[in-house]
């Protein structure tokens, strides 16, 4: 596991994608963020994915709420629309968005206390609705902007920089969001790599939305002795449920699938992932065994990570709504005014 | 019960023709609403101009509920503050619903309910035996108390002289999809009306006798009536969070999207609507899908309005247009959630935190409704900010006659929106650049082909270029330029309607719902007081300047709103600066719509006359 470090220009700079663009063309403007916060790992392993998977910068729209979290779509995809929200409203506008334009691919990007307290009950209907997005929990257990409260994701017993002790329970966004019929749930950490990146490109390839809770400490008011989210801490007690591959729809490459050892999901775009066992056998398409799993792993203060539940079948938001094919934004006014005869008939039988 | 009035038998009086009120009172979840409305239609279709008002309780079913319909061959169809003839049908009432009736006002109620006629000597009493007629012809035990009160219909038929085939041609109309429900009513009312020619001698002066002045004309509630507008608006994405009185408006949009707004090649929508988790997501989706290029709007009240308070500052500052149908009510959380208020204005004027100013609209009557919803979503585009529709209760809820719609015929303005092909054209785009000196920057969408296409949306910290900035210079040019642009709303919402009479030194500003007992009020006090007035009509917020000119050619103006503070008279008063101590002020609070009488008295007592 490779030490976190500020946004970098990475070596392969003028290696092409399939659209022909390079990995600068995904980044952003410069980080903000206090030098060694999870988040700027997180923004290069997202300018990664999208780049790997080929994404169209100007159809991907960047949302988020308020919090250093939600600084971050600044500084990835500079090319794409942003949506600096306000405080735990991301959903809504996110949404709001997907609704006038279903093409758009929509990353959005909040925190613990933008999700889990101010935003809670938006966060919970956008995934009941299964609106199609990635939303990204960036997870450090406080509030960072204004330096250092705890969030309502903080573990029961850790402790915040002066010593006080959490005596709450945490709330726990990705069994919520199973619950909730949510079609890809993660859980991952900002200093595992290579596992966040291919849940990142999962995500993409997913129709439908995909939660990723990613813990990512924060350098400055939570990296200390007896905090549960510091790197130590979780640099020690990462459990990996298993090794994750993605495989996109246009590199396919055939692995074979041992029984007992992997597992894979296919996703409606013709990408896959496959999962290896590393320890007890994981089935992620078993939403009780993601339940107990979850349950198991807070009663044990255990930090699982990985693909913890997938159904990749259940329709999204705009699917539900039967949209026609053309964004609603751009629909032409032939189709959206009806005509005279139908405003005559409708007088006529008011009359 | 003592006896109210002096004991005098009402005396034989000359004819009262297409000149009453009627007041139906009936208890919540009995079905009277149909009965109501049918009353109502008969009379329209009989040529008098009428308006129904529904006064109802907080509660589904087992409260008292009023219903007062007035007719007038003039066209006064504001609320009459007396009521000329009652219907008595629920017990709880009974006795303070007769009580409060005008000396020579018609009674006609339920033989069943504890009545003694001689509690008051003043009326003119009918009693109707209703279990006993409807138990004749309605064979269904079932349906007997749906359709008692078709019996009232057919009777009061009888007694005003409204053909009863008016009241058939109605209940076939309402029943259109269920002719058997049309025929179960039509057999009861028939019934009340034979029992009345049968049983009753007429006793009372009211008559009604055909006109021809409501030909052409339409009835429809004005929720129903912005709905439309939205609709032939190319409203694509409605989102809301149920809330009385607005819920009609986004239930008769979703109606009419789901008829007329399916696409017929494959079957799908042209638009989306959400029942929103509550009115903080439900603005939040109009704006993010306003800001992905939609027309988007949602619908509440005031406490709505409250919620989403924050995020119409962010449409505001960020420029992101947005449609919000205030249909006005009183008081927060258990207040009177069923009653009538123009109580919003202040609040939608500068709803959010720090600088800011919201264009408003106010619809008087049905077309306006129509027109305006229009013209909302075209301002909306055309400021990229939040525009307000103020209905209120008493307009959105109740229903109206007025005169069928003009369909649209200026194209839908979409505002400045660049496509790729004109960023190739420009080669650069600075998101909040004021190019054209209306305050008015150039916007894009997500999705636009182009590189120089994408900016980064925040609140108030931003340059002319969306670069994230904290510089005083740049936060005030930007301020400035967003109170340039709504200079330019002025010139832009619906402007006043006025009626200016010669010589007179009174000048009447008033709104909305007020419009009609305003009219009336204008009558009373020229005719019966020899006293002139000017009137101005507001029909747009910011003000046209001839607002400042109107008050200015007055000696007084008097500000006539329904609220307790005088809303709209203070928000005049900062634009008019030096001529505020012109205006006055008329307040009308009550939740019960406001009667013309309630202004001429005012106007009366202020003027010392």
């Amino acid at each position: 596991m490779a030490e976190i470090a500020a946004p970098q220009v990475p070596a392969e700079e003028r290696k092409k994608n399939r659209l022909g663009l390079t990995l600068p063309e995904y980044q952003g403007s410069a980080s903000t963020l206090c030098t060694g916060c999870g988040h700027d790992a997180i923004t290069n392993q997202v300018i990664r994915a999208f780049y790997e998977m080929g994404v169209q910068p100007h159809m991907v729209a960047k949302m988020s709420g308020i919090g250093c979290s939600s600084k971050t779509p600044a500084y990835f995809l500079g090319k794409s629309h942003g949506f600096n929200a306000v405080h735990g409203r991301m959903p809504a506008i996110s949404t709001g968005a997907m609704l006038a334009n279903k093409q758009l691919v929509t990353i959005g990007v909040s925190g613990d206390g933008d999700t889990a307290s101010i935003g809670m009950g938006q966060f919970i209907h956008l995934v009941r609705r299964n609106v199609p997005m990635i939303y990204i929990i960036e997870n450090n257990g406080v509030y960072g902007l204004t330096k250092g409260q705890f969030s309502a994701t903080a573990d029961l017993h850790s402790k915040s920089k002066w010593g006080q002790e959490n005596q709450m329970q945490p709330i726990d966004c990705c069994s919520l969001a199973i619950e909730l019929g949510c079609g890809y749930v993660a859980r991952s950490f900002s200093g595992d790599m290579k596992q966040l990146l291919a849940l990142l490109k999962g995500a993409v390839a997913h129709k439908g939305l995909a939660l990723l809770d990613v813990v990512s400490p924060c350098i400055t008011f939570n990296n200390h002795e007896g905090s549960t989210k510091a790197y130590k801490w979780a640099k020690e007690h990462e459990m990996p449920l298993h090794e994750i591959g993605f495989v996109p729809f246009f590199e396919q490459v055939e692995a074979e699938v041992k029984p007992g050892e992997t597992k894979r999901i296919d996703f409606p775009d013709g990408s896959h992932v496959i999962l290896k066992r590393v320890g007890e056998d994981y089935d992620p398409t078993n939403k009780g065994q993601a339940l107990l799993t979850l349950l198991k792993a807070r009663e044990e203060n255990l930090f699982l990570t990985g693909l913890l539940y997938t159904d990749t079948k259940t329709p999204d938001f705009c699917t539900q709504l039967n949209l026609v094919d053309q964004p609603l934004a751009t629909l032409p006014e032939s189709l959206t005014r009806p005509p005279k005869a139908v405003l005559e008939e409708v007088m006529e039988r008011l009359r | 019960m003592t006896t109210l009035a002096a004991p005098e038998k009402p005396k034989a009086q000359t004819q009262i023709i297409n000149d009453f009120s009627i007041e139906i009172a009936t208890i919540n979840g009995s079905g009277s609403q149909t009965a109501n409305n049918m009353l109502m239609r008969s009379i329209f279709q009989m040529g008098i101009p009428c308006s129904g008002k529904n006064l109802f309780p907080s509660n589904i079913a087992g409260l008292p509920t009023w219903f007062t319909i007035r007719a007038n061959g003039d066209g006064y169809i504001a609320r009459k503050a007396e009521t000329d003839i009652l219907i008595c049908m629920n017990p709880d009432t009974v006795f303070e619903d007769i009580r409060n009736i005008r000396p020579g006002a018609v009674c006609l109620y339920n033989e069943e309910l504890p009545v003694s006629e001689d509690i008051r000597t003043d009326l003119i009493f009918y009693k109707v035996p209703f279990a006993k007629i409807v138990k004749e012809c309605c064979p269904e035990p079932k349906l007997r108390r749906l359709v008692t009160n078709m019996i009232y219909v057919g009777a009061i038929d009888f007694l005003l002289n409204i053909d009863l085939q008016e009241t058939f041609k109605a209940l076939r109309k309402n029943f259109s999809r269920k002719p058997k429900a049309a025929e179960i009513n039509i057999v009861a009312a028939q019934a009340g009306y034979d029992w009345a020619k049968a049983n009753l001698a007429k006793r009372d002066p009211f008559r009604v006798e055909r006109m021809s002045k409501t030909q052409g004309k339409i009835i429809l509630d004005g929720n129903s009536a912005a709905a439309l507008g939205a609709v032939f608006a190319g409203v694509t994405v409605l989102t809301w969070y149920p809330i009385t009185p607005s819920s009609s408006l986004c239930e008769s949009m979703i109606d009419y999207l789901e008829e007329y707004r399916i696409d017929k090649a494959t079957g799908k929508q042209t638009f989306a609507h959400v029942q929103a988790e509550d009115e903080l997501a439900s603005i939040g989706m109009v704006l993010g899908a306003a800001w992905a290029g939609a027309r988007a709007c949602t619908a509440t009240a005031g406490p709505g309005i409250s919620l989403m308070s924050e995020f119409v500052g962010l449409s505001y500052y960020a420029e992101i247009p947005a449609v919000i149908f205030n249909v006005q009510r009183t008081g927060p959380s258990t207040g009177l959630p069923t009653r009538t208020m123009q109580g919003d204005i202040g609040l939608c004027a500068t709803a959010s935190h720090g600088d800011t100013k919201h264009p408003m609209l106010f619809p008087a009557n049905l077309s306006e409704c129509f027109e305006m919803a229009g013209d909302a979503f075209d301002l909306a585009e055309r400021l990229q900010t939040t525009v307000f529709v103020m209905l209120d209760l008493d307009l959105g809820m109740n229903n109206w006659m007025g005169d069928p719609f003009a369909y649209p015929t200026r194209p839908l303005d979409r505002g400045k929106v660049l496509s790729a092909a004109d960023l190739q054209k420009l080669g650069k785009f600075e998101r909040y650049r004021d190019v054209d000196g209306d305050g008015i920057p150039y916007r894009t969408l997500p999705g636009t082909s182009h590189p120089a296409a994408s900016y980064f949306t925040r609140g108030s910290g931003h340059n002319e270029k969306a670069l994230y900035s904290e510089k005083p210079d740049d936060y005030r040019n930007n301020m400035d330029r967003l109170a340039r642009k709504f200079d330019t709303a002025r010139k832009l919402v619906p402007a006043p309607v006025e009626q200016a009479e010669p010589g007179a030194e009174i000048g009447f500003i008033a709104f909305g719902t007020t419009h009609d007992a305003l009219q009336e009020s204008r009558d009373q006090l020229r005719n019966e007081k020899s006293v002139k007035t000017s009137y101005l009509r507001l029909r747009g917020y910011p003000f046209s300047p001839r607002v400042k000119e109107f008050v200015a050619r007055h000696k007084h103006v008097y500000v006539v709103e329904q609220n307790r503070d005088g809303q709209m008279r203070d928000l005049l008063a900062l634009e008019v600066g030096a001529d505020c101590g012109r205006l006055r002020s008329i307040r009308h609070y009550t939740g019960v719509a406001i009667d013309a009488r309630f202004i001429t008295s005012s106007i009366l007592t202020q003027e010392g006359r």
